[in-house]
């Protein structure tokens, strides 16, 4: 097991390298600079050697790479154009946003998805069955967007049981220990700030949860329906173990095993692409983060998000192999 | 013939001791799903089972059998699936048992051993867990008494280092291995009867041996009554008292052992003694197979569902079904549904 996640771990180097290089073209390859969204479309041309130079882009492409891998290998990914902070901080402060985003996301799917495809794969062709097939195709096909705004305008503006944008209150001045707002507000015992919090966060859990949530509703309803039939079951029956039981430590465990596999997928999904979400409530995080900082060319903070997120999403990859070894011996003794 | 037809089958594995433990009066089973044909898997069985009795069910694939053994225990499910007819187990009517009650019977009273040890172990979790679960189910066993129980078991079906073992996952023990645990979670309650479905046809020919060894060690010798599934009438000459012989859905013959060997009436019987490979054998002699196969069998209603295949069928065998009746001068626990059965002198 040891090895297996080193060997994981070793092969980012090599996936690393040759991200940064694409992106370090890509971003070079895109009309115009830092300096056109800094300076604006007419500026003296010396106003932009001069920026230019600031940021060294005057240099020869192999020569800047040279020297930003040179740094970043330090950890060190240089500044944010737009903010004028260092991108590793800018970064972390974000990403913070996007996990809380995703993790609440992620937590709405399963709580709902687990149950629902379990009843679901139980009582195949029942009402709930069906009702759970036709929502899930729905909640494939609806885009993100389109779910985000009518979310905010029925149960934010219409009923006002939500917030529409933003983290939490400005009014609200707390202390952010841990960067995940719901969190902090519990920590540090300001409930009415974790309630704040939380009233701003759950509509984009929703919108960014629906999709992972009509996976794992029909994840879990095949893997069900599979495992019902599979011979242990009839074993379990014939000991007369109860239906709980039989249901509980028997089917469900079984079923997990694919399940686990979704959730973990899909979490390293949402991470780095919940661009939409953040948008559409102005969440945040780093995704739309990231978006802007194409727009303003803020090529530092492009190159290092990107890297960051290669990481993550192989990080996740890496947990989720992993867990499946928790859940299945067959797998851990290989 | 009309006289044939008015007859009522008599009862196989009747009048040996008192009452019966298991009783099975005219089961049914139909297969019902939309779109599809039904299937009679079980065609009016009846059987008795008396205490401490062991009794062999053979017949080819697809006779029932399996069928028969699951639906008396309510293993079917209920969707799709008709089942009339009555099944009493020391006197209480399984069929129509409230589930509770049924549950509490399963694995305690009755227990069950099936076919294929790999799949019918639950491949996540410990078989230690797997026995010490039913111990907690039946017997209120916890903890650490539960896993002392456990590992007794484990010795008692013969696997060694059975402390050690408790903490194995299915998928790192033998195929023989795996059915001594399934036998020693059968036995974990000391049932009073107990169904084995082809409990060696996965394994191999020396670890099937071990195995019925094993059955008759712990099962035959302790006076728990055994019913032995099996298409291998090779199996059922060395565990079982009482034979029957199922085919498409009903028992077409029963008989004590002896008398089902030294005079096989039925003459799918016989066909499937002269299948049944020997060591007295001369080599490259080939086994004699039943030409055929049941599914282009008829139903019993038009008679004889084994007439299409059979080598002593007679005009009377298609029209209406013989009923399970004793022969003329032969023994009345030895039953035969024929209407040209096979003469005692003929193999
Ligand atoms: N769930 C089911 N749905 C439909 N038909 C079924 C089902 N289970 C069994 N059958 C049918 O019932 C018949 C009897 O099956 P059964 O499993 O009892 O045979 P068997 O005698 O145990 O054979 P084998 O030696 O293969 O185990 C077969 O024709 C089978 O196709
Ligand atoms: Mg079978």
């Amino acid at each position: 097991m040891l090895t297996f996640a080193v060997r994981r771990l070793l092969l980012l180097i090599p996936i690393l390298l040759g991200l940064s290089i694409l992106v370090f073209l890509f971003v070079r390859a895109l009309p115009g600079g830092p300096e056109t969204a800094l300076l604006g479309e007419r500026s003296t041309p010396e106003r932009i050697a001069q920026v230019r130079a600031a940021y060294g882009l005057d240099r020869p492409v192999h020569e800047q790479y040279l020297s930003y891998m040179g740094k970043v290998v330090k950890l060190d990914f240089g500044t944010s154009i737009q903010t004028q902070r260092p991108v590793s901080e800018e970064i972390a402060r974000r990403f913070k946003a996007t996990l809380e985003l995703t993790g609440a996301a992620i937590l709405f799917a399963v709580l709902v998805g687990i149950p629902l495809g379990f009843v679901a794969g139980r009582r195949p062709q029942s009402w709930i069955d069906n009702l759970s097939t036709v929502g899930s195709l729905l909640g494939i096909a609806i885009p993100v967007f389109v779910l985000g705004y009518l979310l905010k305008y029925v149960f934010a503006i219409k009923l006002g049981w939500f917030e529409t944008t933003g983290r939490q209150n400005v009014a609200i001045s707390t202390e952010h220990p841990t960067g995940f707002f719901v969190l902090d507000g519990i920590i540090t015992g300001d409930l009415p700030a974790a309630w704040d919090a939380f009233k701003h966060l759950v509509l984009p859990a929703i919108a960014l949860g629906t999709i992972p949530l009509a996976i794992i509703t029909r994840i879990t309803r095949a893997a069900v329906q599979e495992v019902s039939n599979e011979d242990f079951v009839r074993t379990a029956e014939a000991k007369g173990m109860t239906k709980s039981v039989v249901t509980r430590r028997h089917i469900l465990r079984n079923a997990m095993l694919p399940v686990v596999t979704i959730i973990g997928l899909q979490t390293g999904l949402l991470l780095s692409g919940a661009i939409l979400t953040e948008t559409v409530f102005a969440f945040g995080g780093l995704g739309s983060f990231m978006a802007s900082s194409v727009f303003t060319r803020d090529f530092p903070v492009i190159q290092g998000g990107i890297l960051f997120i290669a990481v993550v999403f192989v990080l996740v990859n890496l947990l989720v192999d992993i867990s499946y070894g928790l859940f299945d011996p067959r797998v851990r003794n290989a | 013939m009309t006289r044939v037809q008015e007859q009522v089958d008599a009862i196989p594995g009747r009048g040996q001791g008192a009452a019966p433990l298991l009783e099975v009066r005219d089961l049914r089973v139909t297969f019902k799903s939309r779109g599809r044909r039904p299937v009679k898997a079980v065609d009016g069985v009846s059987l008795d089972v008396a205490p401490g009795a062991t009794v062999g069910i053979v017949g080819e694939s697809g006779s029932g059998k399996s069928v028969t053994s699951l639906a008396a225990l309510g293993l079917l499910g209920k969707r799709g699936v008709e089942i009339s007819g009555s099944v009493k187990f020391d006197g209480d009517d399984l069929l129509n048992m409230p589930e509770d009650e049924l549950r509490a019977v399963r694995g305690k009273e009755i227990a069950m051993v099936f076919q294929d040890p790999m799949s019918s172990l639950n491949p996540v979790l410990t078989i230690g867990r797997q026995i010490t679960e039913i111990l907690e189910r039946h017997r209120g066993l916890k903890g650490q008494d539960a896993r002392d129980q456990a590992a007794e078991l484990l010795l008692s079906v013969g696997i060694g280092d059975a402390v050690r073992r408790l903490k194995s996952f299915p998928h790192q023990l033998s195929g023989g291995m795996r059915q001594r645990v399934m036998i020693a979670m059968a036995l974990a309650c000391q049932p009073r009867l107990l169904i084995a479905d082809e409990p060696t046809t996965a394994l191999d020919v020396t670890i099937s041996a071990q195995i019925l060894e094993l059955l008759r060690s712990l099962v035959v010798d302790s006076q728990t009554a055994l019913v032995l599934i099996t298409h291998d009438l090779g199996v059922v000459a060395g565990l079982c008292d009482q034979v029957h012989v199922m085919y498409s859905g009903r028992i077409v013959e029963s008989a004590p052992r002896r008398a089902l060997f030294a005079n096989p009436q039925h003459p799918y019987t016989t066909g499937l003694l002269a299948s049944v490979p020997r060591l007295d054998q001369p080599r490259g002699v080939p086994l004699l197979p039943i030409p055929g196969s049941p599914s282009d069998t008829l139903p019993w209603v038009d008679g004889c569902a084994f007439a299409p295949r059979c080598t002593r069928r007679v005009p009377e065998s298609v029209g209406c079904p013989p009923a399970l009746l004793p022969l003329e001068g032969s023994e009345p626990s030895h039953l035969v549904r024929c209407v040209n059965p096979v003469p005692e002198d003929h193999t």
